[in-house]
């Protein structure tokens, strides 16, 4: 029998210790993928939360200089389906490093050219993160889709033919022993579309949304309380360095895009002032694994 | 002259990670004192990756020299479990662990305790400029400040919360300069340790001076006994991919934490 009282206590907050990270969820919850373990449930025909424009980019990257970000992402649903992410883009570059998150699946060859011009024009780095989830079709495309895993190798060496090193992720579904194996796989095949030096990064999974139900819910006791956080160092949250603007106000993190009442302000300034009141399960999965979305290793100012 | 604290200098050198590679040391430092530095800022990581690490000491413990504290010095004072740079990638993770327990168990007590009472950051003056000398950044020692992955605006930010116009750094291991309005700015000394994945067989240090608040930067290549080196490492058992980055100037481990720019500039 579970401990209700735990799961019932007031969930702690955490304050912003600094706004390193900036995440922008461009194409809301819509996606051209319906991938089983997304863990915001995104898919062509989920409008929950919409696209994002460029004035409203323009406007949060204009507060974010006196915030002193110094990174910024670029999420969604699916970034490359929103028409104005180049622009987005440029108008980044010009200020900081921006990652964009990508399922690899809409990068045709002139897109791709148009990037590497934005990323060679730039002093910061671009980054592209590709989602892969299988060393085969078979294991990618059970969970993101028919044909999925070559239109997004495609995608990978094409990025790579105009100058990217993109960091290919994965969400790990094997045991353990295994990675050693299935991460020399990954090398193989991407070698095989002239990806020769690869970075790869494997994730836990989240369970949440879609995740959720393909392989179990949280328990209630799978929350954190404020006897947790005593003696735990919250800048492993990513909600103490980073925050999520969307076309519909600002968001603790890109792990709660569309939790409903996560919502913390309109502008991102004051967003940056408010307290994240870790109610939500997912919040966690986040205390166990420590800030999984970013770029880099953990622990070492980067946060990730 | 003897480094003090708080004093008015107009010409410093500032050399970052040495990595125990005492023999570039010992040119660095007879290079800067004959350009007249009045004296060296060493910002710390002075074991790692190289052969005897208690080679670096007695060449650090002259009146001329101050030394601040690395996060791998950190760790070896402390006798930590690992050097805090965070690696993830497993293979990274394998030569980071391998230099670290080596560095370990050749650093003599007295030089751990040594590092042990190391100061994290110095303040001095260079000219009218406010400087701080760190190790990472002066929040966080095992910050990476990469060129390519630090906005203008987050640097002035740190300047601002820091009371500093001009902030010495290195970690990164490639050095690099971040103009900001103002007269301020942010150096990245590089590393004496190893070379800057450029191609080149020397490695980096810096040299600034000031006259008033105007401030200049120069960076200058040591050339150093890089084979004799190698030899001495391979003899220690050190890994051959770190011999080759000091013959071929590419880095061919800790490749995990260079943002795309850095990384793609090499060659691995
Ligand atoms: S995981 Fe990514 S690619 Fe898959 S549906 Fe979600 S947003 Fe789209
Ligand atoms: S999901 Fe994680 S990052 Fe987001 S609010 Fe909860 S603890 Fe913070
Ligand atoms: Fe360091």
């Amino acid at each position: 029998m579970p401990n209700l009282n735990l799961a019932l206590a007031a969930p702690p907050s955490v304050r912003l210790t600094a706004l390193d990270q900036l995440w922008f969820q461009v194409s809301g919850t819509v996606c051209n993928l319906r991938c089983h373990h997304c863990f915001i449930s995104c898919a062509p025909d989920n409008h929950s939360l919409w696209f994002m424009s460029r004035r409203q980019v323009r406007e949060a990257l204009a507060d974010s200089r006196e915030l002193g970000v110094k990174e910024y992402y670029f999420t969604g649903g699916e970034p490359f389906m929103n028409r104005d992410i180049e622009g987005m883009l440029e108008d980044t570059l010009t200020l900081g490093p921006a990652t964009v998150l990508t399922n690899g699946t809409l990068l045709p060859p002139r897109r791709v050219e148009g990037l590497g011009r934005l990323a060679e024009a730039s002093r910061y780095t671009l980054e592209m993160r590709v989602s892969i989830d299988g060393v085969t079709p078979e294991m990618n495309d059970a969970i993101r889709g028919a044909g999925t895993f070559d239109r997004a190798l495609e995608g990978v060496g094409r990025l790579v033919a105009a100058g990217f090193l993109p960091i290919i992720t994965t969400m790990q579904s094997w045991p353990d022993r295994e990675t050693d194996t299935i991460l020399a796989a990954f090398r193989e095949v991407l070698a095989g579309v002239g990806y020769a030096r690869p970075r790869l990064k494997v994730l836990p999974p989240l369970l949440m949304g879609a995740e959720a139900e393909r392989t179990r819910g949280y328990l209630p006791t799978e929350r954190v309380t404020a006897e947790m956080l005593e003696g735990y160092d919250v800048d492993q949250l990513l909600c103490s360095r980073a925050r999520l603007v969307t076309a519909d106000g600002v968001l603790p993190c890109p792990i709660l895009a569309d939790v409903p009442g996560s919502r913390l302000s309109t502008g991102l300034t004051e967003g940056a002032e408010l307290p994240v009141r870790l109610t939500e399960q997912a919040c966690y999965t986040c205390y166990l694994n420590g800030a999984i979305c970013a770029n880099m290793p953990s622990g070492t100012g980067d946060y990730g | 002259m003897r480094f003090e604290p708080g004093r008015e200098y107009s010409k410093v050198a500032v050399v970052g990670g040495i990595y125990s590679n005492y023999l570039a040391l010992e040119v660095c430092l007879a290079d800067a004192r004959h350009q007249g530095v009045e004296a060296v800022m060493c910002l710390g990581d002075l074991g790692a990756f190289g052969p005897h690490p208690d080679r670096v000491f007695p060449l650090l413990d002259a009146p001329d020299v101050s030394v601040i504290r690395g996060n791998y010095d950190d760790s070896i004072a402390r006798g930590l479990d690992d050097c805090q740079c965070g690696y993830t990638d497993p293979r990274d993770n394998h030569f980071a662990r391998l230099s670290y327990r080596y560095t370990f168990s050749n650093t003599a007590p007295a030089n751990r305790a040594w590092m042990a009472g190391l100061p994290g950051e110095h303040r001095f003056r260079l000219g009218e400029l406010d400087v701080l000398a760190c190790h990472g950044s002066p929040r966080q020692m095992n910050e990476f400040l990469w060129e390519s992955t630090t906005p203008m605006h987050f640097l002035e930010k740190l300047a601002r919360d820091h009371d500093a116009d001009v902030i010495l750094g290195t970690h990164t291991g490639i050095h690099w300069v971040g103009r900001l309005p103002g007269a301020r700015a942010y150096v990245n000394a590089g590393a004496l340790g190893r070379p800057a994945n450029d191609g080149r067989t020397e490695v980096w240090y810096a040299i600034l001076e000031a006259h008033g608040r105007d401030l200049d930067v120069s960076f200058r290549p040591v050339e150093y006994d890089y084979r004799r080196l190698g030899t001495e490492m391979a003899e220690e058992g050190l890994p051959e991919e770190f011999i080759e980055t000091l013959e071929t100037g590419w880095w061919t481990t800790c490749l995990e934490i260079l943002p795309g720019k850095e990384r793609a500039r090499g060659r691995f």
